[in-house]
């Protein structure tokens, strides 16, 4: 897989920061499995999370560390805590507990001719929008533009817009009021994964590339 | 020894500035042995600045408490899958303060993984000399973070302590969303370009 699009620098230090609104997290953290750059950004925006840590000023414990209880856990323990690590389908391994491992498997649900969805739950108090998106092959979306900031990852095929292609393992990171027109691979069709700020904001920019589609 | 020197240099309070080297030893010993005389020190050090991290970060002092204890059992409890070669041990300890405090003060889910998994290409060419690497990226990241513009740190500082997405720090210092933006990526391409040579 041959990455051209990564998210933005900004976007990337937010996710090492741990202050990422929670769909986009999830789109960052699905990108950046794939991705040795953006991994090794990572790596030095943790550096500044710890070097920052180091800075605090640290404040007294009232209790102090519990080493009985770790000597008992230690003797509970069953053996090493070990990363599964391995992938089987092609969703990417942070969203198979709640989507599955086959993009096939998904119940994908009818927007409109060509574009079905599945929604992604996200915790009570998250305010953004997350979920994946099935453009048929060769379908266009209307042109429309982003009021907010929208994380787009490509999970299998293409799109296209004037701003480029984006493959599998791309990442739209739009933020500013860009017009596009997306069209998907004209073979493979795209399936994406995407995060928007808000659940309204998602909703009016469905209903706005609906209406050319449901009005005919 | 070098464990032994280490181990004294800490042996009063966690009031100095931690050093990666020693950090290093005390997770390495945790993760090989169990040794929770290692883990103390760890613990002396640590916590208490995770704790901080976690007031500043909103908590009140008896949760920050809680997560701070938390976040240094998961240390213990996870040491195994820690490896000196794959990342520093205080970015471990980072990595796990920050994902709890998703979790915990925000209830969301942590998408981000520890760093586990990652930096596996990096590891082929370490030397033992790595942990001395490690300290010295240590020491230029945080001169680099020093010497950013005022408003550039702040932003950041925003970000990463107080935990603010790039929308909310608009809104507390009344600049545009694409001003918050700019000034992080800016931030960042300085402190990148100080430790370039070392990766």
């Amino acid at each position: 897989m041959k990455i051209t699009h990564h998210p933005g620098l900004e976007s990337l230090m937010s996710c090492s920061a741990g202050s990422m609104p929670e769909a986009f997290a999830a789109v960052m953290a699905a990108h950046i499995a794939t991705c040795p750059q953006c991994q090794k950004d990572l790596a030095v925006m943790e550096d500044i999370g710890v070097a920052l840590l180091d800075q605090l000023s640290p404040t007294a414990l009232s209790e102090p560390a519990p080493v009985m209880a770790f000597r008992r856990l230690e003797a509970e323990a069953a053996g090493p805590d070990t990363h599964a690590g391995s992938t089987i389908g092609d969703v990417p391994e942070v969203l198979v507990p709640v989507v599955g491992s086959y993009l096939d498997d998904i119940k994908w649900k009818k927007l409109a001719n060509g574009i079905t969805h599945y929604q992604i739950p996200l915790s009570k108090t998250a305010q953004g929008d997350l979920r994946l998106i099935k453009i048929a092959p060769g379908t266009a979306l209307p042109e429309h533009g982003h009021g907010g900031s929208e994380l787009t990852l490509i999970l299998r095929g293409a799109y296209s817009d004037k701003t480029g292609t984006y493959r599998t393992g791309d990442v739209a990171d739009l933020t500013d009021n860009i017009e596009h027109q997306p069209v998907a691979d004209a073979h493979d069709g795209c399936i994406c994964l995407v995060a928007t700020d808000s659940k309204l904001r998602f909703k009016t920019l469905m209903a706005r590339m609906m209406q050319p589609l449901t009005g005919m | 020894m070098v464990q032994a020197r280490a181990i004294a240099a800490y042996s009063s309070s966690g009031r100095q500035a931690p050093s990666a080297i020693s950090m290093a030893e005390f997770l390495q010993r945790v993760a090989e042995r169990g040794d929770i005389e290692a883990f103390r020190k760890l613990f002396q050090i640590y916590a208490p600045r995770v704790k901080s991290y976690m007031m500043r970060q909103g908590a009140d002092a008896n949760t920050a408490e809680e997560l701070a204890q938390e976040t240094l059992l998961t240390v213990w409890r996870k040491a195994g899958l820690y490896s000196g070669e794959k990342g520093s041990a205080t970015t471990w300890i980072y990595t796990i303060a920050r994902n709890l405090r998703i979790d915990r003060l925000r209830r969301e889910m942590t998408w981000v993984q520890l760093p586990d998994g990652h930096n596996e290409e990096a590891s082929t060419d370490q030397a033992p000399d790595e942990a001395v690497s490690e300290a010295e990226r240590k020491v230029r990241v945080q001169s680099a973070l020093a010497e950013l513009p005022a408003d550039q740190h702040e932003v950041v500082a925003l970000s990463y302590i107080e935990g603010l997405s790039h929308s909310e720090i608009a809104g507390r210092l009344g600049l545009p969303l694409g001003t918050v933006k700019s000034r992080m990526r800016l931030a960042y391409l300085k402190i990148r370009e100080a430790v370039e040579d070392l990766k």
